[in-house]
């Protein structure tokens, strides 16, 4: 059984007494089609109302559902092929980050990828998907591999965040992710980014820096975890689900804000229900965003990466001083 | 013990905890290491150092740029008091100070901080920036507030940030940011966080002009900062003792259950594991930045003058 939210128990609900009414009517011979087909509407009705109106810290719980498909179910519908290099030359290997060449529509691409697991064993594999230096090390590696053989890039956030224990100070944590920034921002192929659960602070970013950025309909894609936000705010980590509306982090809020470029749909109750489905409809924007930017000048393709990270931020500006010294600015010094 | 025979009682003495009714308007609280004074000029005239616990005349500290004269420990000093003791006098020419902070995620209370820490920090956000001079040697420069919400990074610190780096291309001269700051501004976003992004893509551009940009990490810098600019120096410089990493020591400690052990996370464990070019104290800056600065100047460079 699959793992069910509290919200979700109405449906669940639900669906166990039609279950009962239709083995009741074969066990017994009596024909109750037109109650199971009353109460099937009612269902469908139920879980349209349900899943159309999530709430953030619903959508939270959603995008870290156990069963939520990692980057290695979605590899083998995505991608014609997926060769996984690994290590960062320098100190290890890191498995919360994958990376390596696929083929994409026929087309090949590097592909960088955090990865969460699924089971506690998995997890401390992965260390709950937590990358530490090496694995930023290693992503900026295979990308700088993907500029210097033209290959577009596409990479997938999953991740609470990046690793935070004594090792990962050691071996530079700030300045690793700091490097896949730079790096990212500099390259002349096309790079789109996705988020497909959990977009967790700086340790997500890294990987944040796309032409393009798609988010999967129930991710979210946050500054801080909203339990350590609210422990900041209300000195009280069960507040988590009032600073989830607070930080207005869902897909939705980061479409609106303009730092998403499109959503990508999820069958309903959320991509775990239909891994196929969603991969398909991953696919598809991926190519559609692909095809586009392939059009573009490797110039252009930086230019505007530049230009979009260039356009984040909301602040008020009184004066043209800075109009004018802008103009000025290339005589005197 | 054996001091205590020798104790002239009728002295008054000031130890930590003990004394502090005796004389409460001249002494101020001890600092929590990881976070900020409330104020940096007591109305007293007496400062106690949080490091060895000396009772240090005010105006003596002052004259030390704020180091403590008997441990050498550096207090943290606010962007303003930064700047008089680093740049040429009257050299200084302050940018984009019109920027206003806007409220864009209707978040908690965050109005209120903004107010707050204006009043506090006499400043209208949580970084200073523009050109100024050292040892008659021009530069672009940016300095974080402590004082001013952590000194964390929002859109306005986020943009003028950007700002100074592109206009410092415009200008063909070197940039040194002076960071001290918790990270990314949680009452914006991803807005904030997205400004680590902005500042670092303006890094490589300034990186690809050949000109120099020099990271002087002060007391405290964690998070977003750490993530983004104040990792990507040329040159990375530091003061002595202060504290930098991506993870604060509390959250290590909550998060992972592992005790840090003692003097993670200073300036000198991050040279030690090779984080960090150059330790440098206090009442060095000028002269070293002035040095560096000088040997990056334009002529310098072999081969072309671009």
């Amino acid at each position: 059984m699959a793992q069910l939210f509290e919200f979700e128990k109405p449906i669940a609900e639900l669906e166990l007494k039609i279950a009962e009414i239709q083995k009741f009517s074969a066990d017994k011979g009596i024909d109750l089609s037109q109650e199971v087909s009353t109460l099937e509407k009612k269902a469908a009705l139920l879980k349209k109302e349900i899943y159309g109106n999530l709430e953030p810290w619903q959508k939270v719980q959603i995008a870290r559902h156990s069963e939520r498909p990692n980057f290695y179910d979605y590899a083998p519908l995505l991608f014609e092929d997926f060769i996984e290099l690994k290590g960062d030359r320098l100190f290890a290997d890191d498995r919360s980050i994958a990376g390596g060449i696929a083929l994409f529509h026929g087309m090949p691409v590097t592909v960088i990828a955090q990865v969460k697991g699924k089971d506690t064993k998995e997890n401390i594999k992965r260390n709950f998907g937590m990358p530490h230096p090496e694995g930023y090390r290693k992503a900026v590696r295979l990308m700088d591999q993907a500029e210097k053989f033209g290959r577009p890039i596409l990479t997938f956030i999953d991740t609470p965040g990046a690793a935070c224990d004594l090792g990962a100070e050691e071996r530079g944590q700030g300045e690793a992710i700091a490097r896949c920034l730079l790096a990212t921002s500099g390259y002349h192929v096309p790079v789109i980014s996705t988020v497909i659960g959990e977009g967790g602070s700086g340790g997500a970013l890294a990987l944040g820096v796309g032409n393009v950025l798609l988010m999967l309909e129930n991710s979210f894609y946050s500054v801080i975890a909203p339990e350590s936000c609210a422990s900041i705010l209300w000195k009280d980590t069960t507040k988590a689900k009032e600073a989830a509306a607070a930080l207005k982090f869902t897909a939705q809020d980061l479409l609106r804000l303009g730092v998403a470029d499109e959503l990508v749909r999820e069958p309903q109750g959320g991509a775990h229900n239909n891994l196929h489905q969603t991969a398909e409809e991953l696919s598809q924007v991926i190519s559609k965003y692909l095809v586009r930017l392939r059009l573009e000048s490797p110039e252009a393709l930086r230019d505007q990466r530049y230009q979009k990270l260039r356009a984040i931020g909301v602040f008020q500006e009184t004066a043209d001083i800075n109009n004018m010294l802008d103009s000025d600015v290339s005589t005197e010094s | 013990m054996f001091k205590d025979i020798f104790r002239k009682t009728k002295y008054v003495t000031i130890k930590s905890g003990q004394n502090l009714d005796r004389r409460p308007s001249e002494v101020v609280p001890q600092e929590e290491p990881g976070i900020v004074t409330k104020k940096e000029l007591p109305d007293g005239l007496w400062v106690k150092c949080p490091k060895c616990g000396e009772v240090l005349f005010n105006k003596n500290l002052e004259e030390n740029s704020r180091v403590c004269t008997t441990c050498e420990h550096h207090f943290r000093i606010s962007a303003t008091l930064r700047l008089k003791l680093l740049v040429d006098e009257d050299s200084f020419e302050e940018w984009d100070a019109d920027l206003k902070t806007q409220d864009s995620l209707d978040f908690p209370g965050y109005d209120e901080k903004i107010s707050e820490a204006q009043e506090k920090s006499g400043m209208a956000e949580g970084v200073l920036t523009g050109r100024a001079k050292i040892e008659g040697v021009p530069f672009v420069i940016a300095i974080n507030e402590a004082g001013f919400m952590m000194g964390s990074m929002g859109s306005v610190v986020g943009e003028k940030i950007t700002r100074a780096i592109e206009r410092a291309i415009k200008l063909r001269l070197p940039v040194v940011i002076f960071s001290t700051s918790g990270g990314a501004r949680m009452q914006e976003g991803i807005l904030s966080l997205y400004q680590m992004a902005k500042t670092s893509a303006a890094l490589g551009k300034l990186a690809e002009n050949h000109l120099l940009y020099i990271s002087v990490v002060t007391d405290p810098t964690f998070g977003g900062v750490t993530a983004s600019y104040a990792s990507l120096g040329d040159i990375m410089i530091s003061e002595p003792n202060a504290l930098i990493g991506f993870t604060g020591p509390r959250v290590i400690k909550q998060t992972m259950r592992q005790e840090l052990p003692a003097g993670a996370q200073t300036a000198e464990f991050n040279q030690e594991h090779g984080s960090i070019d150059l330790i440098v104290a206090r009442n060095q800056m000028r002269p070293v930045l002035a040095r560096l600065l000088r040997y990056h100047q334009e002529g310098a460079r072999y081969g072309t003058t671009v």
